[in-house]
């Protein structure tokens, strides 16, 4: 029977989704510091259940010019994950990799995104991997900015498919001395029949 | 005084001049503009799926293509419009992101504009304006007063049709 994300509040399943959330952004934050060499905090990773429309108010609302950098997953599970950020978030986490004055979004921004995104979501999955037994492996990067409400429109749709809602994982990373913050989302997006898998292989019963 | 009504993602709002419609942020989903000339009875549908028949959680008439037209008709009937008049404008459609090896799943913004565009075809609505593909997202406003449908981009500019 496939997933209602509807009907999942309150069960064992949100409390095992937010674990991967957890280990995964962790693991995701120990490679950030690692490749920055910085220390890095994290806050405890918040995973919501939202409507449609309260998605994008997240990020500063529909028109918000936001990051989006997306991965195909493949492997034993398939889907998408996503992590998307605001400007100032992606203007920072750049900065913090290579520091430049009068930082922009030009190619260099770009690409150093893209791969700050790939080590971010390689880590995740990485961590998921491990945590499950699967198989699992990401895409190249495709990366977009553009207005938030459109680049949600993507995980949204495959959630539309099976719920009215979305699950999401919230991220804070936090550079220790110069208190740079970096406020971004993960969207893990398995397609509908690897959710049956994902679970399962963690001893979740649906 | 006209007002300014809200659509928002899987949703869709009929109503009457002087009043306007708009929804922010399209990507893959995909605008509906229908509009009546005499009675000035507009429409608006953010649809974010082709086809409510392969899709079991499909309660919410206004999350499909197919289901929300003949909604939107219906309501717009409902308001004294005419469904023989009526004309279409439709928006959106983008594909986000791109891959060299396309799968389906990827193409849902094509897959949603064409979905509407068939659909709008069998039940003999002419589509007026079309501005659907591309990477990027859009905003749009549709006016009662005179069917003028505006599009915001964040990095095309702003055009009318």
């Amino acid at each position: 029977m496939p997933v209602q994300i509807d009907n999942i509040n309150n069960t064992i399943i949100l409390d095992v989704l937010r674990e991967i959330g957890n280990i995964g952004a962790g693991n995701a934050a120990t490679s950030l510091a690692k490749m920055i060499d910085k220390k890095i905090d994290m806050k405890v990773p918040i995973v919501k259940v939202l409507e449609f429309d309260e998605v994008p108010e997240l990020l500063g609302g529909p028109e918000n010019i936001v990051c989006g950098i997306f991965f195909k997953i493949e492997g034993d599970i398939t889907g998408s994950i996503m992590y998307i950020m605001d400007q100032n978030s992606a203007i920072n986490l750049v900065n913090l990799l290579m520091p430049r004055e009068n930082a922009e979004f030009d190619e260099f921004t770009i690409s150093a995104l893209k791969e700050i995104g790939n080590i971010l979501s390689g880590a995740y999955v990485s961590s998921l991997s491990g945590l499950t037994n699967l198989k699992i492996t990401i895409s190249i990067p495709a990366l977009a900015i553009d207005m938030a409400g459109a680049i949600l429109s993507v995980p949204a749709i495959h959630f539309s498919q099976m719920s009215d809602n979305v699950l999401i994982i919230q991220n804070e990373f936090i550079e220790n001395v110069e208190a740079t913050k970096v406020d971004g989302y993960f969207f893990l997006i398995p397609d509908l029949d690897s959710y049956e898998v994902l679970l399962g292989s963690l001893g979740v019963t649906l | 005084m006209s007002t300014m009504v809200k659509v928002g993602m899987a949703d869709l709002k009929v109503t009457e001049y002087p009043n306007a419609l708009t929804t922010l942020g399209l990507g893959s989903c995909v605008g509906i503009c229908l509009y009546d000339p005499v009675t000035k009875v507009t429409g608006m549908a953010h649809i974010m799926l082709p086809s409510s028949k392969a899709i079991r959680k499909n309660e919410n008439v206004a999350k499909f293509a197919d289901t929300a037209v003949v909604e939107l008709i219906k309501q717009m009937e409902s308001k004294g419009a005419k469904k023989t008049r009526f004309f279409a404008k439709i928006a959106g459609g983008a594909q986000m992101f791109s891959f060299s090896s396309q799968n389906d799943a990827m193409k849902i913004g094509e897959r949603n504009a064409e979905a509407v565009r068939s659909m709008l075809k069998e039940l003999n609505i002419p589509i007026r304006a079309d501005d659907t593909g591309g990477n990027f997202g859009r905003t749009i406003e549709f006016y009662s007063a005179d069917a003028r449908l505006l599009i915001k981009t964040a990095g095309q500019g702003v055009k009318e049709l």
